[in-house]
């Protein structure tokens, strides 16, 4: 793989990740991230929508009419979530009922929608391919980070096996019920663009403007 | 001779503008074609492991409102102790299983149909959990309209066809967070104890807004409500006062109270 390819591929993990630079597909990492397993599935289904989509898309770019090229994108990411929603149901029943609509829902994930749009529209199959497995690797990382923390925190546990025994079976640890509630991801997420940025500089962004600072004797 | 006409069909398609009115007709046909081919095979094929799973799904659903559910156990092992029955909603009577099968759905007059259904089945199913002193529990099947959705769920009775010992409502499409929060176990667990009929064998069973007040004389009737999901939980109410009631299997409940009513009416 030449250091293009490899670019391409690594990128989107930390450097341009889609959740805390480009700040898209929030709400899924919201709403799933209450447990590791059922976050797991959803990683697993949206790589498997972002690849499929972006090589199709890729390999028949040139054909694709640029007037219809939005509706074109939403049939085949659609009908790819339904493929996905379809074998979730036979093969992860119990995992499918908790993700309930979430999983339909990877249709308006705007990673999706983004890298057909701004990436395999104009890339080969081979780099568009790299590229989505970049950024669905960018999107697990930080949904699996997000769910280790409120499954530890909020269930004393990971993947269902208790590391922290809570004091309601006898341990010592008390169970922090926040991390169950959606607002917990917002700030864990909100904590871990702070920590990224402070990190890596080069990801802040320039404010828009700035105020200007006026005296009352310029005034009169 | 076919194929050649066919590659130059195939390469003047691929030859033209694309945002000419054909190729655009052609493209869109094109993906809409292969997509939906993609999805109906998926359904189809997949079809029968989902019924599977549903099925499976529901036993499970049948085992934990009976309260004999531990994780990790066999579903289809568990349900064996379990007695399936088939009951006519008219008389209360036990049928046979043939009549259940071909039954015509019967329509609901509309001022009658609280549980916004539209119609239902004359002859239902029941399950029974028995011990050798008798029935133990009786667990009988919901369906009414939440708010967005139809909920399904089930209701396991005591032997005194009156009160709850536990609630199930496992298929919904309600608001997650919301309307969603009636599949919460920590809320079904409120209705466990909780009373079906009031005195004069009116179902009084209601899920009301805010906290049940403990010293409030129909606090054995009430169940705390879900902040920001009175109407879904309007629609439990109202589903489980319709099937618990004399439409429902209210004469079946009737018929296998008797003897117990002769009781209390002893003391």
């Amino acid at each position: 793989m030449n250091n293009e390819n490899r670019k391409v591929l690594l990128e989107p993990v930390i450097d341009n990740n889609p959740i805390t630079l480009q700040i898209l597909g929030i709400c899924s990492a919201l709403a799933v991230t209450t447990q590791l397993a059922p976050a797991l599935i959803m990683c697993l289904a949206l790589t498997f929508v972002l690849v499929s989509s972006s090589v199709i898309i890729s390999a028949i770019r040139h054909h694709i009419p640029t007037n219809i090229r939005i509706i074109v994108f939403m049939t085949i990411i659609a009908s790819l979530v339904i493929v996905v929603d379809q074998f979730l149901r036979a093969f992860a029943y119990d995992l499918s009922k908790q993700l309930s609509v979430f999983v339909g829902l990877i249709i308006t994930n705007c990673i999706v929608l983004g890298r057909a749009e701004a990436y395999a529209t104009q890339n080969g199959v081979w780099p568009s391919f790299l590229d989505a497995v970049g950024h669905g690797l960018g999107y697990s990382v930080i949904l699996i980070f997000v769910a280790v923390v409120r499954e530890l925190l909020g269930s004393g546990s990971i993947l269902g096996v208790k590391i922290l025994p809570l004091i309601s079976e006898g341990g010592w640890y008390t169970s922090n019920g926040l991390m169950l509630l959606a607002p917990s991801a917002f700030f864990i997420i909100g904590l871990l663009i702070w920590g990224v940025r402070s990190w890596k500089p080069q990801q802040q962004e320039k404010p828009d403007y700035r105020i200007q600072v006026v005296h009352r004797t310029e005034i009169v | 001779m076919n194929n050649k006409v066919n590659g130059s069909l195939w390469a003047r398609l691929l030859a033209t503008p694309n945002n000419s009115t054909s190729k655009i007709v052609v493209v869109a046909l094109g993906v809409c074609l292969v997509s939906s081919i993609l999805v109906s095979s998926a359904a189809v094929l997949l079809k029968p492991i989902q019924k599977q799973n549903e099925e499976l799904g529901r036993q499970k659903e049948i085992l934990k409102v009976a309260g004999l559910y531990r994780p990790g156990i066999d579903i289809t092992d568990g349900f064996q102790s379990i007695q399936t029955r088939y009951v006519d909603l008219h008389s209360g009577q036990y049928v046979d299983a043939a009549l259940l099968e071909n039954q015509a759905a019967v329509a609901i007059p509309r001022k009658e149909d609280i549980a916004g259904i539209g119609k239902k089945m004359r002859y239902q199913t029941l399950y029974l959990v028995a011990s050798d002193r008798g029935v133990d529990t009786i667990i009988l099947p919901l369906i009414g309209k939440g708010l967005w959705s139809t909920v399904h769920g089930f209701v396991a009775l005591s032997a005194d066809a009156n009160t709850i010992r536990a609630v199930s409502f496992y298929d919904h499409a309600e608001t997650p967070g919301l309307g969603g929060e009636i599949s919460n176990p920590s809320w079904q667990a409120k209705w466990q104890g909780k009373n079906v009929f009031g005195m004069h064998g009116h179902a009084q069973i209601r899920v009301i807004k805010g906290r049940v007040n403990p010293s409030s004389h129909h606090a054995q009737y009430e169940i705390d409500g879900l902040s920001g999901a009175t109407l879904t939980a309007n629609g439990i109410t109202n589903m489980v006062r319709y099937w618990l009631g004399e439409q429902g299997f209210g004469p079946y409940l009737d018929r296998i109270r008797l003897p117990a009513k002769g009781g209390m009416m002893h003391e």
